[in-house]
């Protein structure tokens, strides 16, 4: 008895709640970060549950879309945390609502 | 039924770890929390026969990503003791009822269709030699495309990051 494709789904959805949740709840730019990650791996593990459960799984289609995605987030987390290290420098603060003036 | 308890076990890593990287108050604690959940998604990927793509999360999210965070925790250290408990419990809010609304239109719709119920195609597998030819062949230009972004990302994080100039430094 394996998993159904509704299941993953389910529980990509859950994820992606929890990240969107997180993102808008926490007010630290780092647990933002986080939040965001989770989404992206929310839609990773669609692409992947889809590539699995679809009629042509050889063309490794889904495969090769997280794999460029998850290179783009390593991209998106190395940009994001600079900045939020930037930031802070000039700011003493990695609070997003105290981020509210430019030319700080 | 084994890969049912399997599924059930890996998934409840991931859904804990990730409300507990959303919850806990000690920044160390949420960046190993979703340490854990990389990790726990990680482990379904290997369950969906996308190898692959599972041991390049791991080395990339729990062995990269996590680390990265860890550190931008401990460089901004100070900034989490200010405010009180009271001003963070107040935006929730905020973000709960728009999250809990998303995931209940996403699980609404999933339910709603039958097409989803259905089981894995059979004798799935991605060989990392079918990969590598695909990314050669079909995928090249989005390859190097992504070396180009990587590229432009790592330039761009150093250029971010270094120190500005003193406009009165002694030795200049």
């Amino acid at each position: 008895m394996t998993p159904s494709l509704n299941q993953y789904l389910v529980l990509s959805a859950l994820l992606f709640g929890i990240g969107l949740a997180g993102a808008l709840a926490r007010r630290n730019a780092v647990l933002v970060l986080i939040g965001l990650e989770l989404m992206l791996n929310a839609a990773n593990l669609n692409f992947i549950a889809f590539w699995r459960f679809g009629p042509h799984p050889e063309k490794l289609m889904g495969l090769m879309f997280v794999l460029f995605s998850i290179a783009i987030a390593a991209g998106e987390a190395a940009l994001g945390l600079a900045l939020v290290i930037a930031i802070y420098r000039h700011r003493r603060t990695a609070q997003v609502d105290r981020f509210d003036s430019l030319k700080g | 039924m084994l890969n049912e308890i399997a599924f059930l076990l890996c998934a409840a890593l991931t859904l804990a770890g990730a409300v507990a990287a959303m919850m806990l108050r000690n920044l160390v604690h949420c960046a190993l929390c979703a340490a854990g959940a990389f990790a726990g998604l990680a482990a379904i990927y290997l369950q969906l026969d996308a190898e692959f793509v599972g041991f390049a999360q791991l080395l990339i999210y729990v062995g990269a990503i996590a680390i990265l965070i860890v550190f931008t925790v401990l460089l901004t250290r100070g900034a989490e003791i200010q405010p009180g408990a009271a001003s963070s419990a107040s935006s929730w809010w905020k973000g709960v009822p728009v999250g809990a609304l998303v995931l209940a239109c996403l699980i609404w719709s999933i339910m709603a269709s039958p097409s989803l119920v259905r089981l894995p195609s059979p004798n799935v597998h991605a060989p990392v030699k079918q990969i590598g030819e695909q990314l050669m062949n079909q995928f090249v230009m989005p390859l190097e495309t992504i070396g180009l972004l990587l590229t432009a990302a790592l330039l761009g994080a150093v250029v971010i990051g270094l120190r500005e100039p003193r406009t009165s430094e002694p030795n200049s």
